[in-house]
């Protein structure tokens, strides 16, 4: 089926390109990847990692529920996923940055997902067992997308995006510094709120095309690299949405060409960024700290 | 009662009480410490640690008890003090369900044709069934269990110690960086036990449910320790049973739907306790 990577790159383009799906696979993978770039940056930032992924993971039993009642997976998707960030948010004490706060958010964060799980658990013991899309829940399907998904897809990046434009400098502020923005009269609750449901509905859009355990890579990777490449948040925004663009078209042509799956390419090839990223960081830092006296050696 | 009659009642009973016991344990330092994630993490390395001895042919539990433990000290290497960053956890952890994923392919490859049986694999390690196991299986839990209780209640005190105020317990000569790395190989024990056992999703529910909720009920710290523990076991005895009076749903449903509900009564209960110290306050939630 597939034609086989030659050393000719432009042909080898060529040949991907000219099936409909490849060029959808890729249209796709640069939308997801600009949204989920923008709402991991933040999620990395405000080092609720741990609540992006519970999310995340629920948007599989919410799929579950909904093909067994007969609904689109979407439905199930949206319905779990911003279900969830809301019940964290909402529950959540405080802003969630305190020692003891930290504790129970946690907490809360893992009793949301393994019951999410359970439900879900119920719903493929209804339907009778093995789903033969359960793969597909789990793990995504990059190939099989028609244009009427790239649409949709576009269209919830647009709304998602325009809404993390308005409220994101002061969500920046509450981030950084959520006592300080309080005093200054930003809404940090509100805005903590709105974010995590912003998160919810990337999560759910995206986890149609990654499945339910691969959209977190997408969130966490590129930002954690791109944070730490640079502490400034203009730029490191910006090469976090570059970052995620390169790591899931190249993890798709790899896929494509190796005949792999793409959650494994397109995390293997952030996680290399990543570690790469660290180790170059690592070495400014020793050789830094070895010669006091003088300049950064590039 | 009836319900002892059915041997893999027993069973159920004496692994479900083993690894509830551990969890309830380990998980009240991992609810204390903010690790929940960690374990979070290690429930999903499991995953990709039975995938990859599958792939190359061995026994399951070696992958998984391999997976856990070796990800678990590598997450205190990465750490400070033995205590890893939630985003180098993330990173991690995203790119072991990757290789999982590989692993899976690999196998699938390997069996050609018959890929439904590693997606059956795959839902097996995420939910496990506690109903399943041998007599053999439950007694190794058991074991396993009542050991990694037993040394965590050795150096419970130390961890506290080290837990509540890093720093000074590091002054005072208490081995902060050592305790930190035994805690995570007990949670990669655990997590190994527990997800052949129970599956991955009880896991997490048995490590952060009764322990958040003994957080919430209870500020001594040893009385919550113990709240933990009996808690965990006794969401296990009540959702067996409950599965037993309702045939043909998923028993971890059940003991995740009891140990969920508690700890949804003590959320209700720490708010209403709240509220009620500070009378000048009505509205619940501003």
């Amino acid at each position: 089926m597939n034609p086989g990577f030659t050393w000719n790159i432009i042909t080898d383009v060529q040949w991907m390109w000219s099936l409909p799906s490849m060029v959808n696979a890729f249209r796709a993978g640069l939308a997801v990847a600009i949204l989920a770039g923008v709402i991991g940056w933040f999620m990395v930032l405000r080092r609720q990692s741990f609540a992006g992924h519970s999310i995340a993971v629920t948007g599989f039993p919410g799929a579950a529920a909904a093909v067994y009642l007969g609904l689109s997976a979407t439905v199930g998707y949206f319905g779990f996923c911003i279900g969830s960030a809301l019940v964290i948010a909402l529950l959540a004490r405080g802003s969630g940055t305190g020692v003891g706060e930290r504790a129970h958010s946690s907490a809360l964060i893992a009793v949301v997902q393994a019951f999410a799980l359970a439900l879900g658990a119920v719903f493929l013991d209804l339907y009778g067992g093995f789903l033969s899309s359960t793969s597909a829940f789990l793990f995504g399907n990059f190939l099989g997308i028609t244009d009427e998904d790239v649409l949709t897809l576009v269209a919830v990046a647009v709304v998602v995006l325009l809404a993390m434009a308005v409220i994101g400098r002061r969500l920046l502020f509450a981030s950084v510094d959520p006592a300080v923005a309080a005093a200054r009269g930003v809404p940090v609750r509100a805005l903590s709120v709105l974010y995590l449901v912003l998160l919810g509905a990337t999560v759910a859009e995206v986890s149609k095309f990654t499945g339910s355990l691969l959209v977190f890579a997408l969130l966490v990777m590129p930002a954690a690299t791109a944070q730490v490449i640079t502490a400034r948040p203009g730029l490191s925004l910006l090469y976090t949405v570059v970052i995620g663009v390169l790591v899931t078209w190249f993890g798709l042509a790899w896929a494509y060409f190796g005949n792999q799956a793409t959650g494994f390419t397109i995390t293997s090839l952030a996680f290399a960024c990543y570690v790469l990223a660290y180790a170059a960081k690592s070495v400014r830092r020793t050789l830094r700290q070895g010669r006091p006296g003088r300049l950064e050696v590039a | 009662m009836s319900v002892f009659h059915d041997s893999y009642m027993t069973t159920a009973l004496v692994a479900g009480t083993g690894i509830a016991l551990a969890c309830g344990l380990v998980g009240y330092f991992l609810v204390l410490r903010a690790q929940v994630f960690t374990g979070d993490a290690l429930s999903h390395v499991a995953f990709t640690g039975a995938l990859a001895a599958l792939a190359f042919g061995i026994d399951l539990r070696v992958g998984l008890f391999a997976a856990c433990v070796l990800i678990a000290v590598l997450f205190g290497a990465l750490g400070r003090r033995g205590r890893a960053d939630d985003v180098v956890i993330g990173n991690v952890f995203a790119w072991v369900l990757g290789l999982g994923v590989f692993f899976m392919t690999l196998y699938t490859t390997n069996q050609s044709g018959s890929s439904n049986s590693s997606g059956n694999q795959t839902v097996n390690v995420l939910f496990g069934s506690i109903l399943g196991i041998s007599s053999g299986q439950a007694v190794t839990a058991l074991v396993i269990g009542i050991a990694v209780s037993l040394v965590l209640l050795l150096i419970a005190r130390p961890l506290l110690f080290a837990t509540l105020d890093e720093a000074v317990a590091a002054a005072r000569g208490v081995p902060v960086r050592l305790l930190g790395y035994t805690f995570l190989v007990l949670i990669g024990i655990t997590a190994g036990e527990a997800s052949q056992a129970v599956g991955s999703m009880l896991l997490l529910g048995l490590l952060a449910a009764p322990a958040g909720t003994a957080l919430l009920v209870t500020d001594r710290p040893f009385v919550g320790l113990a709240v933990s523990a009996v808690l965990g076991v006794f969401d296990v005895w009540v959702g067996l049973t409950l599965s037993y009076f309702v045939p043909d749903t998923p028993t971890s449903f059940w003991i995740m739907a009891v140990a969920a509900a508690t700890y949804a009564c003590a959320v209700a209960y720490s708010r209403m306790a709240r509220r009620r110290r500070r009378p000048g306050v009505t509205a619940a939630a501003s």
